[in-house]
């Protein structure tokens, strides 16, 4: 291997000194000039019509610099917040898209909604006014749950959806479905929900606007995960503001898994009260906060059914799915439960057809949008659960069924949109298979037994598209924005490099991945290369980290930029090596004239095109900067096969997860270690769905009962196994790194995993997530709820 | 957090003279429950009268068959204690699986006894251990002290100084725990003092409890099948999101068996 080439390589994390010493910049770190304190007040009520708001007593408060409420927002003729995404109805209908203001306007619809401002010059001083604010409500009857807002006589959230319908969408040929399932010799049916669940980044969201009257510009600073999009949606659809006036910078963001994604109503409340009070104003949510306002994820009811044949083959599979999208569409909130979850239901397998319909449904609930796998863990779910179910009843070995139905045929079109360009799923099966020592299970089992303990096994193989999207495929399918990335690579004088990239970095560890492929590619030190990123002062233009995408989309946009880099340097070095550029070989940063001694090492290239003395001035510009735009041919399919084993006790339901064996193909892997944690940070949270975590809401009150940690049960590292963790490497075909991505693998796979092992352990053949103790106790002694 | 005064305590009498004067006074021991519900505004004290300086409320004593345990002890002390692992080993385990490490180098045995959170663990083993608890006052003996939830015999401007534990003969706890808050859903402390055998549960009920069908059956034979078929009636048992009232009647028992065999 090559000195320089750190593709492959556990380089620990530059960006760790920083976060493990207290130096890492997050929003709420930042103070400005004359700053004050915004608290904002919510909702008590899931649905309720607000009378009146009084200001004056909360106005007279020590401290208070001024009170915002819907009507100064109407006045201001402040728009509401944009869906992203507009999905069309089975009828060729646009789905309805209810205004989404950013302080309710005349009703308030789930409890934590954004009813008034208050802004004083200290955080207490702006709650000790919050509660003196005066606002009369007419409590109106709530309903949180999808498949009862949908029936007759059910409260009505918004006046253009009466039946609280969002839209119904489908995808695939029914007839034809339904022409396989007459004809099956076997059929599986399995109803389940797939539990709603609230993100919990470690650092809350939060956001601090700042605006400068001398040339009308703003700045805001909030912990975001594509600060181009926030600024986009903000001005150009919210505020209409100049887009050339408003700089957004995510500075160090404490993790995201999608929910600090959208564009909030705190950012454009913020940004406009910046101006009105013509001073800063600062927000960070409590963990309460969180709890009620950042957008949940999951919440699907579903009925799924797979047609198999007689020697276990798919012959198709048909899905029905209620998606609950809380009480207005937050901004990816229409493509998650379609798009991001239907096109995933032909899994590894051949499934020859498949229909999917999702209706999707308003609630007195949080928005619900993109949650670590965004649509892929849900559609894991069903086929992994579906498919194991049906290997039960067959009595056919799980590992068997699913190898009579992989493909391993690629590219491989699936009937529900999707194009693989590859994968090998017998490979990271076969390895699974291995380290899970699945043959010593049966004599595990009988060792447990003997204790009173019931063990089970289960798989999943799972796949997800990633690297999101080819810009015209998403444009088609209604997305509203360009989903390609942008990177510029900046080389210095000296031969050191800056690299600006518009993916962001809340915890991926782009600053090291990055610079190991930039320093690879240029031949130089890890050291001497820096990545910017959060910045639209800085970084050129940028759609984000989400979906996996940042290294198959922003690495390749970097690799890109890096070609033109090392095509301009070639050029220079013709002109220093007095060669003909198609002579010149650029390997290990050294510029050579092929088949002599004759070279230029890459610091004397790029000193050269910034002192240009002795230069092509006549036929090439001076300086060493290029930047590219890359937009995906096809997304990546990162695949892979987990095998969970349980352990329960009967006696209590306790679930200990005594081994999980998690085997991906991401492709080719630039750092390892950094992969590992990835894997091991998705795994829990996936566990986390399916073991401990649930948002519950009361189904009278609409309150949120899991409004805190003490109900809502973000697993422990005492509740997590060490897990066995393994990798293939199918090279993605149509990005030049062959990568794939990693982010959410382990969430989306384990969930079914984890349930497939627990039913197997207490033979039954379902079991509700989160499989608590008290679920599991109830599943093992046959007791009602 | 509403804004409080604050003050630290230079004796014992002059706090309890402070807080019978002052009703929206408290007093602050560990803070582990008492600063959380002020932060979340959920408590509005006047005043805060902070115990943490009075080195007399701190420290353990063994004396002949009695441990002692000053009201300021932390959890963390009780738990590392050379002479409590000795005396009573269930009881320097209960101080261990109390919360987190945290909590732990924070929380006072006397700030959990007076608080009675209907699922803390301290509770149980004052009952089932037949402690007494001794304030500025008096002594109050572990059947006489918890009233119901968050309620104690304590008077205004009484102050707990110390916790008596005899030494029993045998004896364990055992929780199941809430898996989000690491509370007690059920705890059994399980005593045999040698004269007696003693069951006390926390978390299941309002307010602790002892069970006295398990602690005639247990002193005719202290074995775990002696409680395995002994059922606490669900009525007047917690019921909610985590466990229903059902589901902790079950656990009281598989607790109650698990904990007689760890004395064993």
């Amino acid at each position: 291997m090559s000195a320089t080439n750190f593709i492959g390589q556990s380089v620990k994390r530059k960006e760790d000194y920083r976060f493990l010493t207290g130096e890492g910049t997050y929003t709420d770190d930042v103070v400005l000039p004359r700053q004050t304190h915004a608290c904002f007040v919510r909702s008590p009520h899931a649905h309720a019509k607000i009378r009146k708001i009084a200001k004056d007593k909360a106005l007279k408060a020590p401290g208070v610099v001024a009170i915002f409420t819907g009507e100064d927002i109407a006045a201001a003729k402040v728009g509401g917040l944009p869906c992203g995404w507009l999905i069309t109805d089975v009828n060729g209908a646009p789905m309805k898209e209810p205004p989404h203001p950013v302080l309710a306007q005349g009703k308030v619809r789930y409890v934590g909604d954004h009813v008034a401002v208050v802004i004083a010059e200290s955080i207490e001083q702006a709650r000790d006014a919050a509660d003196l604010l005066e606002t009369d409500y007419e409590v109106l009857p709530a309903v949180v749950n999808a498949s009862v807002a949908r029936a007759q006589g059910a409260p009505v959230l918004h006046d253009i959806a009466p039946d609280n319908t969002c839209y119904v969408w489908g995808i695939g040929d029914k007839a034809a479905v339904d022409k396989a399932f007459a004809s099956a010799h076997h059929v599986t049916t399995l109803e389940f929900v797939n539990n709603r669940l609230i993100p919990n980044a470690i650092e809350p969201r939060a956001a601090n606007a700042q605006y400068s009257r001398s040339d009308e510009s703003y700045t805001l600073y909030v912990a975001n995960q594509n600060p181009h999009v926030e600024r986009l949606l903000m001005t150009a659809f919210v505020l209409g503001l100049p887009e050339h006036k408003v700089r957004v910078v995510a500075p160090d963001v404490g993790g995201g898994f999608g929910s600090k994604i959208y564009l909030y109503a705190e950012d454009v409340v913020l940004t406009w009260a910046a101006k009105q009070v013509n001073r800063p104003v600062k927000w960070t949510a409590e963990r309460a906060e969180s709890f009620q306002s950042d957008a949940h994820g999951r919440d699907h009811v579903t009925r799924a059914e797979l047609a198999l044949d007689r020697e276990g083959r798919f012959l198709g599979m048909r899905v029905m799915t209620t998606a609950n999208v809380g009480a207005y569409l937050s901004t990816f909130a229409s493509c998650v439960p379609t798009i991001l979850y239907a096109t995933l239901l032909a899994g590894q397998y051949t499934t020859p057809l498949i229909y999917c319909e999702v209706t999707a449904v308003f609630t007195n609930t949080a928005p619900v949008d993109a949650y670590r796998g965004a649509g892929r863990p849900e559609a894991t779910y069903v086929v992994e659960r579906l498919v194991e179910t049906a290997a039960r009843e067959m009595n056919l070995e799980p590992a068997e069924i699913r190898r009579r139905n992989f493909i391993r045929q690629f590219p491989y079109q699936t009937p529900v949109a999707l194009q693989y360009d590859t994968g090998n799923y017998e490979a990271t099966l076969a390895e699974a298979i291995q380290a899970a020592d699945v043959a010593g299970f049966p004599g595990r089992k009988a060792e447990a037994a003997k204790r009173g303990k019931l063990r089970g096994l289960g798989y999943a193989c799972y796949i997800e598209a990633c690297g999101i999207a080819p810009s015209n495929i998403a444009g088609s399918l209604g997305a509203r924005a360009g989903l390609f990335e942008a990177g510029e690579v900046r080389v210095h004088p000296t031969g050191k490099v800056t690299v600006f990239t518009g993916s962001h970095s809340h915890g991926q560890g782009h600053e090291t991945t990055f610079a190991q492929v930039v320093a690879s590619r240029l031949g130089i030190a890890v050291e001497d290369v820096d990545i910017v990123h959060g910045d639209t002062g800085k970084v050129l233009f940028g759609m984000g980290t989400y979906g996996s995408r940042s290294i198959a989309v922003g690495g390749t946009a970097i690799v890109k930029a890096l070609d033109k880099i090392v095509a301009k340097g070639r050029k220079i070095a013709a002109h220093l090596l007095e060669a003909s550029e198609a002579d010149i070989e650029f390997t290990d940063g050294v510029f050579r004239v092929a088949g002599t001694d004759k070279q230029a090492p890459f610091a004397q290239v790029s000193l050269a095109a910034y002192v240009p003395h002795n230069y092509p001035l006549d036929k090439l510009e001076p300086g060493l900067n290029e930047n590219a735009f890359y937009d995906p041919t096809n997304f990546t399919f990162p695949a892979g096969s987990y095998v969970c084993e349980v352990e329960v006790d009967p006696e209590t339901g306790s679930t200990q997860i005594v081994n999980f064996t998690a085997v991906d193909d991401f492709g080719k892997i630039i750092n390892p270690m950094i992969v590992e944690g990835q894997v091991h940070g998705g795994l829990v949270q996936g566990i986390g769905q399916a073991l401990t975590e649930a948002c519950v809401y009361d189904t009278d009150s609409g309150q949120l009962v899991t409004g805190s940690m003490q109900d809502y049960c973000v697993p422990r590292a005492d509740d997590v196994p060490s897990f066995r963790i393994g990798t293939k490497e199918t090279p993605c075909t149509h990005n030049p790194l062959g990568v794939k991505g990693c982010g959410e693998a382990g969430a989306i796979g384990s969930p079914a995993a984890l349930i497939n092992a627990l039913t197997d352990a207490l033979g039954v053949r379902d079991l509700e997530m989160p499989a608590t103790p008290q679920r599991v106790w109830r599943a093992a002694n046959k007791k009602a709820a | 957090m509403y804004s409080f005064k604050y003050q630290l305590a230079k004796s014992v009498a002059d706090a309890s003279a402070f807080v019978a004067k002052n009703s929206d006074a408290k007093l602050l021991a560990g803070g582990q429950s008492l600063i959380a519900t002020m932060k979340l505004r959920l408590s509005q004290p006047s005043d805060l009268v902070d115990l943490g300086a009075l080195a007399e409320l701190r420290g353990i004593k063994v004396a002949g068959n009695t441990v002692t345990i000053g009201a300021m002890t932390r959890h963390a002390e009780v738990a590392a204690s050379a002479e409590v692992k000795k005396a009573i080993p269930a009881l320097a385990s209960l101080a261990w699986s109390i919360g987190d490490r945290q909590v732990r180098n924070m929380g006072t045995i006397g700030g959990s006894v007076a608080h009675n959170d209907p699922a803390a663990d301290y509770p149980s083993a004052v009952l089932a251990l037949d402690a007494t608890v001794t304030t500025n006052k008096r002594k109050i003996a572990a059947d006489q002290f918890f009233k119901g939830m968050y309620e104690t015999a304590l008077e205004p401007g009484e102050i707990i100084t110390s916790v008596s534990f005899p030494c029993p003969k045998r004896a364990a706890y055992m929780k199941f725990k809430n898996p989000a808050s690491r509370y007690a859903i059920v705890g059994v402390f399980v005593a045999d003092t040698g004269k007696a055998v003693r069951v006390a549960v926390t978390g299941a009920a309002p307010c602790v409890f002892r069970v006295a069908e398990m602690e005639k059956a247990l002193s005719a034979k202290f074995a775990p099948e002696s409680v395995a078929s002994i059922a606490v009636p669900e009525k007047g048992l917690n019921s909610d999101l985590h466990a229903k009232a059902d589901y902790r009647a079950h656990l009281i028992t598989v607790m109650a068996k698990r904990a007689v065999a760890a004395a064993l």
